[in-house]
């Protein structure tokens, strides 16, 4: 065990090779959590892989119950099956493109109720700071919630799903903690320049907290991606249903006309199994270089002011 | 020169008003659209709660305003209807499973990960225990059936073991267990992230000291670590405890079935099915009133007794 890659929290002293305290009883400890985490960490993902050998497998191996985690029979018919059923590839852009306009629209708006709230020189900051926070706890229920966006007239529009949640607080108050990180007499420096609070939100807050915003963006672009409960409230045309939805449905169409599989090549467990696969695919893409940022966020989350 | 900084004001009574918007007038126009939003959608709502005491006629045009009140009736109506007493009961038993068997798990297991030296095991721990947490409910309840079906992968082990077929998702019983299950799979690894970083502030000397003492690794978790988090899980604990009347929505819509529809009714679900699909909105709206003014009852005595535990509370 290399000296450099220990890094825990955990008691150091025992590290030290030859001095004996680092023994063969906590070699031994060591090796068997490390097994067990792994064990977890591959059945975490069992559930994953299932689906997928599923999708990829053939029709009679799926019925034997041969099928396990690993793909038996290969074949991607399934998959060929789930692209023809509605449009799927229309409803995938549908969605990144929402899922970009969600992000982007929540972004502005928290960036431009955060940073007013952020500056210790706002008469009125701590009054409007106790507007915003009331309403995480006051939640008018679901049927005021959708009487309110229908008297908008957002009812089967897409701007139901892109403006009754175009922020978020919680996510706002993190965003504030950011902005306070930064000096203020950067901004005094730039207002004897002649700079307007905007150019100095534009040009000095927003480049120093990049990390913060690309953070926030990301959960906000999550949350909205996977969001289906305003589409169930809201949305009762198919045209403007995201990824989700339409999974949503095809899997209980499919339920439904579970006798037509046995006429065709595969079973409709295959195609169903694709289609979740292809819903989960851009999730399963991004996650690894993106979850570093949400492990951030849950940091920042957590700090408890 | 408008633009002074108005932190150097003196508050001299006289023209204090006229620098001090001079200064802060582009902070306040800012706010604008947020502020205007805020009271659109989070708060305009809330005059909706009067649906709860009136009658609601959806033709003729008349606004909310003009329905006619009913006083009590919605919620004399809920407390005399089994299927609302069987929401409630679900919600909490639903709920109260969460917490017994969802809260502790990732506590146990951000301990002994802390407990080892290989980061590469951390991090593949971390990487494969989170990742569900970014999958909708759409796409786990499809994960569900692969998994718990009659012909899905639980039940194909257990058919090559020679056992017979376990109705994880039509028995109202195993129903709740896979819905725990499914719920420890999504949320442990978030709650995992937090207690890991919760341990990294612990301070290493104070386990260093135990060690010297010949405390034993136990010895040491439990007396020396555990007291440690102790804050981070006592506050996570009262934020779950005030939440167990509510309950979101599409986790019980997306996993119910019509099999197990006397175990998956929960208050969210009854409030959705009664008022959205059944139109009926305002005895929905006062169900939903009965639940928000529980759930925040409940969520002030949890805070209360977490100060009298002389903890921080979460309000």
């Amino acid at each position: 065990m290399s000296q450099t890659a220990v890094k825990t929290a955990g008691p150091k002293m025992d590290n030290t090779s030859g001095s004996g305290v680092y023994n063969a009883s906590e070699k031994r400890y060591q090796f068997f959590w490390s097994l067990f985490f792994i064990l977890v960490s591959i059945i975490a993902i069992i559930p994953i892989l299932r689906v997928i050998s599923i999708s990829l497998s053939s029709k009679d191996a799926i019925i034997k119950g041969e099928v396990f985690i690993w793909p038996v029979g290969l074949n991607t018919d399934a998959y060929s099956k789930a692209l023809k059923t509605g449009n799927f590839m229309g409803t995938m852009g549908y969605s990144v493109v929402l899922m970009l306009a969600s992000a982007a629209i929540n972004m502005v708006m928290t960036i431009l109720m955060a940073f007013p709230l952020a500056r210790r020189n706002l008469r009125l900051g701590s009054v409007i700071m106790t507007f915003c926070v009331l309403t995480m706890y006051l939640n008018p229920g679901t049927i005021p919630t959708f009487l309110n966006v229908r008297d908008f007239g957002l009812i089967n529009t897409v701007w139901a799903l892109l403006v009754p949640g175009a922020m978020s607080v919680y996510n706002m108050i993190i965003m504030r903690t950011a902005f306070r990180a930064i000096d203020e007499s950067l901004y005094e420096a730039a207002r004897i320049e002649g700079c307007s609070e905007f150019r100095i939100l534009w040009q000095i807050a927003v480049p120093l907290t990049v990390p913060t915003i690309a953070t926030l963006a990301l959960f906000y672009a999550v949350g909205r991606w996977n969001g289906i409960e305003d589409q169930i409230y809201y949305i009762n045309s198919s045209s403007l249903y995201t990824v989700q939805m339409t999974l949503k449905q095809m899997i209980e169409s499919i339920a439904i006309s579970a006798e037509e599989g046995s006429t065709t090549q595969m079973t409709p467990e295959n195609v169903k199994a694709a289609s979740i696969t292809l819903s989960m695919l851009p999730m399963l893409i991004v996650y690894p270089f993106v979850q570093r940022f949400f492990t951030q966020g849950i940091m920042l989350g957590a700090v408890k002011g | 020169m408008t633009t002074k900084n108005p932190s150097e004001i003196k508050p001299d009574r006289k023209g204090w008003f006229k620098p001090y918007i001079a200064g802060t007038w582009q902070l306040y126009l800012m706010m604008l659209i947020p502020i205007i939003y805020i009271i659109c959608f989070k708060y305009k709502p809330m005059l909706g709660i009067v649906m709860a005491f009136k009658k609601y006629t959806p033709f003729g045009g008349r606004s909310m305003w003009e329905m006619d009140w009913v006083g009590m009736q919605w919620f004399q109506e809920a407390f005399r209807d089994s299927l609302f007493w069987k929401s409630l009961v679900n919600t909490l038993v639903l709920n109260l499973g969460d917490l017994v068997f969802g809260f502790p798990f990732p506590i146990i297991l951000a301990i002994f990960l802390n407990e080892l030296r290989s980061n590469k095991v951390r991090k593949t721990t971390q990487l494969a225990l989170y990742l569900p947490n970014f999958l909708s409910w759409v796409i786990i309840s499809g994960i569900t059936s692969q998994v718990f079906a009659a012909s899905g992968l639980v039940n194909n082990i257990i058919n090559a073991l020679g056992g017979g077929t376990v109705p994880f998702l039509s028995n109202t019983v195993w129903w709740r267990f896979v819905y725990w299950i499914m719920g420890i799979w999504q949320s442990a690894g978030y709650s995992l992230i937090i207690y890991l970083a919760a341990l990294m502030s612990n301070d290493p000397s104070l386990s260093e000291a135990a060690y010297i003492d010949g405390a034993t690794r136990m010895q040491r978790i439990w007396h020396v670590t555990v007291p440690q988090i102790m804050p981070t899980i006592s506050t996570l604990l009262i934020m779950q405890v005030g939440k167990v009347v509510s309950i979101s929505f599409d986790r019980p819509y997306m996993m119910r079935n019509a099999l197990v529809t006397d175990a998956a009714q929960v208050i969210s679900t009854f409030v959705y099915d009664k008022g959205l699909k059944g139109g009926r909105f305002d005895y929905a709206a006062a169900v939903g009133l009965f639940q928000s003014v529980v759930g925040i009852v409940l969520i002030l005595i949890a805070n209360q007794g977490s100060k009298k535990m002389g903890q921080e509370g979460i309000i």
